[in-house]
């Protein structure tokens, strides 16, 4: 195989990493202020979280540093193109992160309000983003060829809110939300897991409707190949696998479906995107491909050499996070939650 | 303004911000694993609540790192996207390589840590810390590899066909020397760097009588970390120097506002006169000290701005080499003066709490206060530095800044960017500055239950949480 085509594929793999992870991050934290009745369970929901948000966004961060190297046009392209939305994401990543880290530091409640509403506007924003970013890479966008040969982004931002990419980011939206829930679910213990479930399976038809219209959309508009039904059919098989485990509260196998789904979907979207990184709106004019986007040959080699190593070492050592913290947390166990951690309430007494 | 001036603006800011966080990190990372090292040896409670205050301070400054750190990540494609695809074959790898070896490390270590207190083994728990340490290290080396060869490229091939650079070895791009300085340079900076935020925290601590017994060891700690990084951090900056002077000759000329070539040069110290420095009504100097520095003999030859423009205009044809000379000048010499002022008056604290003695007055206090502040601004002047007097070039020799923006980005756009990213670093400043102080007033723990090993039940209360 071309290695520009293993890297075309290592590339879905990382989005694909980043929607399972980061997507239910995004979940949690949307549904922070649905789920949670009181501070215990508020804290207990962010410290599912704790200790997996930071390295589950180091996907993204692999998924962009690897876009760079292995195809510097696509990279080039698409965050000059996709500047204002990005700028969105980023800001919203920025202030995610950092709410975590700071929202319990403090006892206040305003200071705690603040944050908790920061963190679900940050969640939904690159939630919605992020479908909307990929639908629209999928449909194709306006580009044109520069003085300098390179090929450049020609619209503008509302190019980038058609039905279909709005359609899209509803998808992501929705999809992780469910995927969020799922998790709750999964990791936690009491009322928070009991509301988590049952929100779980109202969403989750919600995104049923949704997630099938738009993948039968990019199917039948935008997919030159009758094989692309089949990963397609198989997120939909996958999703109603995953409602149906979350209705009997079989939560791990519902974690893994829905976590199969978001798979299925990723590799959908590639699948009809290939050979293609960036498709001119007109396919008749030029875009990008595996081929005019990609890095030489050698780079490709050393990056490959570098992936293969240790793709597999980070696996196996964040899988072992996950299996540490796999026990399921409850409100009561949170050390007086009403306290900031910093202690400062000591401070005033 | 245009584009490429609001880019330059928001690229010098955002990364300028990242790195305040960076170096506290890296030299944290190490000091906070020291003491935890040193607890799980001796048992001692007070290494515990050590590691436990300075540990909350580190995740307090980490998350700002976190934070800064993506956007550096994508806006080489938001604002410099014909940069980007000029050297994207060479320049990608090492940041790819970054995030799959480092930043998946950093994080999941420091997660493993900060939530593992009660669900690891205490030695495993210990490794976590450590491992998350080496993390930021390797981070720091690639991403300087990466700049190292903007400042001096070497491993590539200029292809006619495609106008780009391509890589021909990933090797000399990774093991140059221009990188291993810079790493070295960087990392005892760091050091001191984070020496200085304990010394000075312990200092203030000790000053007002809180949890002595923590406060004194650690401002030891904190105070030798810094002496002994000072003279790491002078001797490789002395071997930057020279690389520079053969790398990057006009940097150095820069640095010294040294318009005409000269043997035996003297090093300035301090000069009056026109801004540029052209014409000194009024200088003190080190005779000899730079050409001694930049050729390691005292009567060597410094070649001059004018030469070299001159030069330049041969091999580059026609334009202006020169970067801006004052904030060369000033910059350089305030990296070196605020560094050095860092070490004596680390070596002045040492010297007066010597044998359990505790001062009192204003002006330790003073002292303490400064203290962390003195390297950190010295490092991002040593920064200013080395990223404006490489200009007008982006890549040395090969790309200029001006021919290097996104040719699709509006000033508009990049205007918007650049506003709502200051405007959000600015308040996130704020609000962690205040915690950072507020955690430093309650000061370390009283006292810390010992943390149980793994075996924790299931209904047990966390040690830490959200
Ligand atoms: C507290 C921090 C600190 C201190 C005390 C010093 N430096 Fe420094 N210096 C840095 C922090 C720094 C830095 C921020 O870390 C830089 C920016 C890029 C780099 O690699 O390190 C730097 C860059 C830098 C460069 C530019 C390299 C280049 O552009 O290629 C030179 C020549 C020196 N330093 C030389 C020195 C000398 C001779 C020093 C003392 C005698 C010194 N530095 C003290
Ligand atoms: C891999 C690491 C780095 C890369 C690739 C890089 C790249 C760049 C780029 C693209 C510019 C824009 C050119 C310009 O504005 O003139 C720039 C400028 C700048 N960078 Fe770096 N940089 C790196 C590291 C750093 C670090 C760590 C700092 C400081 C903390 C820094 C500070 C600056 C500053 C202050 C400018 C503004 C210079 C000016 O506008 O003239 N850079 N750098
Ligand atoms: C301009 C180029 C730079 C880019 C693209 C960049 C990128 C990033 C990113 C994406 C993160 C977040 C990682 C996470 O989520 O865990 C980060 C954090 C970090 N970066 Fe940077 N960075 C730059 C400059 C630097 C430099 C020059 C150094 C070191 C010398 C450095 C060292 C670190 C470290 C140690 C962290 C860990 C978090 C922290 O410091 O608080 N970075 N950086």
């Amino acid at each position: 195989m071309e290695l520009t085509t293993v890297w075309f594929g290592l590339i879905a793999v990382l989005w694909i990493g980043y929607f399972i992870l980061e997507g239910f991050d995004f979940g949690v934290g949307m549904l922070l202020r649905v789920v949670a009745k009181n501070e215990g369970e508020r804290r207990a929901i962010i410290t599912t979280l704790g200790p997996l948000w930071d390295g589950n966004e180091v996907w993204l961060l692999v998924a962009g540093g690897a876009t760079f190297a292995a195809f510097p046009e696509w990279y080039a392209t698409l965050f000059s193109g996709f500047y204002l939305p990005l700028l969105l994401i980023l800001v919203a990543l920025i202030v995610r992160g950092v709410a975590f880290e700071y929202r319990s530091k403090h006892g206040d409640t305003v200071w705690r309000e603040r944050w908790d509403l920061a963190i679900s506007i940050s969640s939904f924003v690159p939630a919605l983003l992020w479908g909307v970013a990929f639908a629209n890479i999928v449909r194709g966008v306006p580009l044109e060829v520069s003085e300098l040969g390179n090929v450049e982004y020609a619209g503008g931002f509302f190019n980038l809110l058609n039905p279909y990419a709005l359609l899209g980011g509803l998808v992501t939206l929705t999809l992780f939300l469910t995927h969020g829930a799922i998790f709750l679910a999964l990791k936690t213990d009491g009322p928070i897991r009991t509301r988590s479930n049952e929100i779980a399976g109202k969403i989750g038809l919600v995104a049923a409707v949704l997630a099938v219209t738009f993948l039968v959309w990019t199917q039948l508009a935008y997919s030159e190949k009758a094989w692309t039904w089949i990963p397609i059919l198989g997120a939909a098989g996958m999703w109603v696998a995953g409602l149906a485990a979350n209705r009997v509260r079989r939560e791990g196998w519902a974690f893994f479906f829905s976590a199969a789904t978001l798979l299925l979907a990723v590799v959908s979207l590639f699948s009809v995107l290939y050979p293609n990184v960036m498709p001119n709106i007109d396919r008749l004019l030029p875009g990008l491909d595996i081929n005019n986007a990609s890095s030489t040959d050698y780079t490709l080699k050393v990056m490959t050499i570098v992936a293969v190593v240790f793709t597999p070492i980070v696996l196996v050592y964040q899988s072992w996070t996950y299996w540490i913290f796999r026990k399921r947390l409850s409100a009561d166990q949170i050390p007086s939650p009403e306290s900031g951690t910093l202690g400062l309430e000591e401070v005033k007494a | 303004m245009d584009a490429l001036d609001l880019a330059r603006w928001q690229f010098g800011i955002t990364t300028v911000y990242h790195f305040l966080f960076v170096p506290i990190t890296i030299g944290l990372g190490f000091l906070v694993a020291g003491l935890q090292t040193a607890w799980y040896r001796t048992n001692k409670d007070k290494y515990l609540r050590a590691t436990k205050f300075y540990g909350k301070l580190f995740l307090i400054n980490f998350a700002m790192g976190v934070v800064t750190g993506i956007v550096q990540e994508f806006q080489f494609g938001m604002n410099w996207s014909t940069y980007s695809r000029f050297v994207g074959d060479i320049f990608g790898a090492p940041l790819a390589i970054e995030g799959l070896l480092a930043f998946f490390m950093e994080s999941t270590f420091l997660g493993a840590w900060i939530f593992g207190w009660d669900r690891l083994p205490r030695k495993t728990h210990l490794a976590m810390i450590w491992l998350a340490a080496i993390g930021t290290l390797l981070s720091a080396y690639f991403i300087l590899a990466a700049n190292s060869f903007m400042q001096h490229p070497v491993g590539y091939v200029f292809n006619p066909e495609t106008g780009r650079a391509e890589l021909t070895s990933i090797m000399a791009v990774l093991t140059q020397n221009t990188a291993v300085t810079a790493f070295l340079h960087t990392v005892t900076s760091s050091f001191q760097v984070a020496g200085a935020f304990v010394a000075g925290i312990s200092a203030w601590l000790l000053v007002k009588g809180k949890s002595v017994d923590v406060a004194r060891p650690t401002m030891k700690l904190g105070m030798i970390t810094v002496l002994v990084s000072s003279v790491l951090v002078f001797i490789t900056g002395d071997m930057q120097s020279r690389i520079m002077v053969q790398q990057q000759p006009m940097k150095m000329a820069a640095a010294e506002a040294l318009y005409e070539t000269t043997d035996s040069a003297e090093f300035s110290i301090f000069t009056v006169g026109t801004l540029d420095g052209a014409e000194p009504i009024f200088t003190v100097g080190i005779p000899k000290l730079l050409s001694f520095l930049s050729t390691g003999s005292a009567d060597g030859t410094v070649e001059g701005i004018n030469d070299l423009q001159a030069q330049y205009e041969e091999v580059y044809g026609p334009g202006d080499y020169k970067p801006v000379i004052p904030i060369a000048y000033w910059t350089f010499r305030l990296m070196i003066g605020l560094g050095a002022l860092a070490g004596i008056f680390a070596a002045y604290a040492l010297w007066v709490t010597r044998k359990g003695a505790t001062p009192k007055g204003k002006w330790f206090t003073r002292l303490a206060i400064v203290m962390p502040l003195l390297p950190l601004i010295g490092m991002s002047m040593g920064w200013i530095f080395t990223e404006m007097a490489r200009q007008p070039w982006i890549v040395f020799g090969l790309l200029q800044t001006s021919a290097a923006v996104s040719p699709g980005v509006s000033a508009a756009q990049v205007l918007t960017s650049l506003i709502v990213l200051t405007a959000l670093y600015a308040g996130l400043a704020v609000i962690e500055v205040g915690l950072l102080l507020k955690a430093i007033k309650v000061g370390p723990p009283d006292k810390v239950d010992v943390p149980e090993d793994a075996n924790s039940q299931n209904d047990r209360v966390l040690t830490f949480s959200y």
